[in-house]
């Protein structure tokens, strides 16, 4: 992997910068292109590192079903709770551990773009918090966006096999 | 229990009757005295064994009486035996599910088989030659398209194309290798001397080689009609079904080849490597015919919003053109079929209406449970009909040479497929898709089209067929279940799919693409991701009408969820209390200002006042009175708008606009709602209705089942109300969209 590290690191610096993400163009055609970035750059940093980089990318590898016998599953990265835990703090951007409507309306936002108009976007969020919010706080929590995706196979979906 | 047996006594009775109905017919013909018909009783077939042939020639009975009742079967023969093979079928179905405990135990296609062949029995008991019905060519035109329409344009879309490397690998290579293992073993065995093997030994290599291609294919209907019931979890079903689907590709490749070598007896190298092309040909070949018909259809649902009652029949038609093309030029007609169903589906559902989907979906059910139904009975019936060669070994060394082959073939092949998955197959896995590897009747059907002349052995190919599919179906199909059962195997999700899993899941398919980009990795996404785009981007626009070329998916199923919930409220409290979804409507946009009391599903409807439920019914009743008189004489060619519809649209305009003013209270709309939070429904919103009402009624005339947007007679108005009319054109046009996986649950109702 640290030859995929070298080839993003375009100038050379041994660690990323925004610009080296930037220059994939997939990447800015991506709705949600930015917040992946974001997700790299922890706590203020400009810059990540090759260990940093591994470590948010070892979120996405497959998880071993084996392994769930041995009871050491919390701990893996790859776990299905840290694949959720990680998807649940792209949505969430200012991290006080829920996603508001507001934060839910951002990424509606961006990922139906300029079809949609203001008020399905809202009547959408609006029955997504409804659905999802068991405690009527008006925000989804970690574990209610963990119990209503308790359905579907995070695990497949959210593996990249490259990277086993 | 006593309601079963007097059940039971009645399915009973009724089939007596029926048989007794059946004889009576049969021989009816015997007695066939025309009077003073002048019609010419030509000679009768198997059916009338020793019936003299009346033959009256052009005689002009002038004399005799005129006849007050005459008795002339011939001329309906044909369709009147029709019409009472698929009323057997029918009334079979309905039989078994009048006794409570047997459709538990035993599959359906068991029960049916063992009809057949009490059927064939009866007739043969009674002295007739049973009838040849299981006539290739009636198999392959008339029975087989419907089930494999209904299965493709079903299909799960998703989770085929996910798991497409695996399947196709099944399909093919372990049809080859089934193929070839069996055919190549029982060659051995046949060649080995016992005292019988005189007649085994003449079965040359190539005919057992076309015999074990024969035998090797998994049947989809064999399939369909088993799993259907024991409800295992998706992967599995998508892994045997398509599967079973695919593998009809290397059939008709094999099944030609050898032929063509038994025919003319020569086996080239370059034959060999020709019938590796023609293979690609044939599955390609296949899929493109199917890919050009569903796009053609696609286009064609374009321009029917003005005819909507043939709008099913394009779909039918289109997809039995595109199954009968690929016949032409001996490609895989499975293939097209489910090629030409799978890629139209999500064109045409955006643009017909919702009625029409109704019809293609209720018809297709219809169809393909009255032709599997058909299919199993008229084996129980061949069966009967012979003609049969038992012999032994061949027939042990062929059931044993099946399970065999199949089970190292699935072992095999998983252990190779395993290292390219991420969710790995595991033995359980193996096991059942190793089991559900049932044969069925296109096995029976295409030993049926063997000739005599290059197979001399064709009564024990046919045998041995019909044996094995009988152990598959029985023994397998029965003791399925409660193996499923003892394994715990992972069953079927009834539930459906909440917003959020839409939501969720599509912004995992958006992170995953991204990640894969990072990673320079192209992966399952990448390309899902361009499919996405292209489709976006130019098909859309080409093959749906208008508006809905631009509606992303999000929407649709938004659209759809709501719909389903206002119908469904609806029906639940009947005419008067439909206003229950509107107060809800209420107690949405007071969710904000105070916390709501319950999640949406099991909204509790919160107290009115007096007041409101006044103004409400007030409302409601204008409202149905208006839709009574809307209904109009019926003729064929305009069909009537749904009064619910219309409610309902009026409900979802009345709903969008309550956002609306809660979003913008300074806004002018002056002929429109002047809502208040706390009362909705004020007499204004009467006004509403009426203009919808008036609307509704001019444009009724002329325009046949259409959901007509009202947004036509709202010319004059603001611009910042064009959005809005143009909602309900959306949303009605969305109850047309289910989209795959939404249709699980409705699609239970609908199997036996």
């Amino acid at each position: 992997m640290f030859i995929l590290f070298e080839s993003l690191d375009r100038d050379n610096r041994g660690c990323l910068s925004p610009d080296d993400f930037e220059a994939l163009g997939g990447l800015a055609m991506n709705p949600i292109g930015g917040r992946i970035m974001e997700a790299f750059f922890s706590s203020g940093q400009d810059t990540v590192d090759f260990s940093s980089f591994v470590r948010i990318l070892a979120h996405f590898r497959p998880t071993d079903r084996n392994r769930n016998k041995e009871g050491a599953q919390q701990e893996l990265p790859s776990s299905r709770t840290r694949k959720l835990k990680f998807a649940f703090q792209l949505y969430d951007m200012d991290r006080d551990g829920k996603i508001s409507r507001e934060e839910l309306l951002q990424v509606l936002r961006a990922m139906l773009g300029l079809q949609v108009t203001e008020e399905q976007l809202q009547s959408i969020a609006e029955r997504a918090i409804q659905e999802a919010d068991l405690d009527k706080d008006d925000a989804i929590s970690f574990d209610e966006f963990k119990k209503s995706l308790e359905k579907t196979d995070i695990d497949t979906k959210m593996s990249v096999s490259f990277l086993k | 229990m006593p309601s079963g047996t007097v059940s039971h006594g009645a399915s009973g009775r009724l089939r007596g009757l029926f048989l007794v109905m059946v004889l009576v017919f049969l021989e009816g013909s015997v007695f066939t005295v025309a009077v003073a018909s002048s019609d010419q009783h030509s000679p009768t077939t198997a059916h009338s064994g020793g019936h003299k042939a009346t033959d009256h020639g052009s005689h002009n009975n002038t004399g005799k009486a005129f006849p007050v009742l005459d008795l002339n079967y011939e001329n309906v023969r044909v369709p009147f035996e029709i019409s009472l093979w698929v009323l057997l079928a029918s009334l079979m179905k309905l039989g078994f599910h009048l006794v409570p405990h047997l459709s538990n135990i035993v599959p359906e296609s068991c029960l049916l088989i063992v009809v057949g062949l009490l059927v064939g029995g009866i007739i043969r008991g009674t002295g007739e030659t049973v009838p040849p019905v299981m006539d290739s060519k009636l198999f392959f035109y008339i029975l087989l398209p419907p089930i494999i329409l209904d299965a493709g344009y079903f299909l799960p879309i998703r989770p085929f194309m996910e798991n497409l490397g695996t399947i196709l690998i099944f399909a093919v290579v372990g049809t080859l290798w089934n193929a070839f293992f069996v055919g190549g073993l029982l060659y051995g065995v046949c060649q080995i001397g016992t005292e019988t093997s005189s007649i085994l030994s003449r079965i040359g290599l190539l005919q057992c080689l076309l015999f074990g291609s024969i035998i090797s294919a998994v049947d989809p209907v064999a399939v369909l009609a088993v799993f259907e019931e024991i409800h295992i979890n998706e992967l599995l079903h998508i892994l045997v079904f398509g599967e079973s689907l695919l593998n009809d590709a290397v059939t008709v490749v094999l099944y030609h080849l050898f032929e063509e070598f038994s025919g003319i007896g020569s086996v080239t190298l370059l034959k060999g490597f020709l019938g590796v092309i023609s293979f690609f040909v044939v599955a390609l070949g296949g899929v493109l015919v199917g890919v050009l018909y569903g796009i053609l259809a696609a286009f064609t649902s374009r321009f029917t919003s003005h005819t909507r009652v043939i709008e099913p029949l394009f779909v039918f038609l289109y997809s039995y053109m595109a199954y009968l093309s690929a016949e032409i030029f001996h490609l895989s007609g499975i293939m097209a079929l489910i090629a030409c169903g799978a890629v139209m589906r999500p064109y045409v559902e955006a643009n017909i209406s919702h009625k029409s989907h109704t019809t293609i979906k209720y018809f297709l059910k219809m169809w393909s449970s009255v032709s599997e139904t058909l299919i199993f009975i008229f084996l129980g019936v061949a069966t009967v009909a012979g003609p049969h060669d038992w012999n032994w070994t061949f027939v042990t060394v062929t059931v044993i040479l099946c399970l065999v082959a199949r089970v190292i073939g699935v072992v095999g092949l998983t252990f190779i497929i395993n290292k390219f998955r991420i969710v790995k197959l595991t033995t359980k896995d193996q096991f059942i898709i190793a089991y559900g590897g049932l044969r069925g009747a296109i096995a029976f059907s295409l030993g049926f089209l063997l000739k005599k002349e290059h197979f001399p052995e064709r009564e024990i190919f046919l045998t041995a067929i019909i044996t094995v599919i009988f152990f598959t179906v029985f023994v397998q199909g029965m003791t399925i279940k409660p193996l499923v059962e003892l394994l715990a195997v992972k069953k079927k999700q009834e539930a459906k799919r909440s917003i959020n899993e839409e939501i969720h899941t599509q912004f995992l398919d958006h992170l995953l693409t991204g990640i894969e980009d990072i990673c320079g990795h192209y992966g399952h996404h990448h390309w899902k991701d361009k499919l996405n785009r292209f489709n976006k981007k130019y098909v859309k626009k080409c093959l749906i009408a208008g508006e809905r070329s631009k509606e992303p998916q999000l929407i649709a199923f938004y659209h759809k969820m709501e719909m389903k919930q206002a119908i469904q409220l609806v029906e639940s409290g009947g005419g008067i209390k439909m206003p229950s979804a509107v107060p809800s409507t209420v107690s949405m946009q007071n969710i904000q200002p105070r916390p709501p009391t319950k999640p949406a599903p099991e909204r509790a409807i919160p107290q009115l006042s007096k007041n409101k439920e006044e103004e409400i019914r007030k409302i409601l009743r204008t409202n149905l009175q208006r839709t009574r008189q809307r209904l109009r004489s019926y003729n064929r060619h305009t069909l009537v708008a749904d009064p619910y519809e219309d409610g309902l649209s009026d409900l979802f305009l009345k709903k969008q606009k309550m956002f609306q003013i809660e979003k913008k209270p300074a806004s002018n709309k002056v002929p429109m709602i002047q809502v208040d939070l706390a009362s909705p429904q004020s007499p204004d919103s009467v006004n509403l209705l009426d203009e919808f009402g008036q609307a509704n009624q001019q444009e009724e005339e002329e325009q046949g089942l259409m959901m007509k947007p009202p947004s036509r007679p709202r010319e004059a108005k603001k611009p910042s109300e064009e959005d809005e009319a143009k909602d309900p054109q959306k949303l009605m046009r969305c109850l047309s969209d289910p989209g795959p996986s939404a249709d699980e649950d409705e699609d239970g109702a609908f199997l036996p």
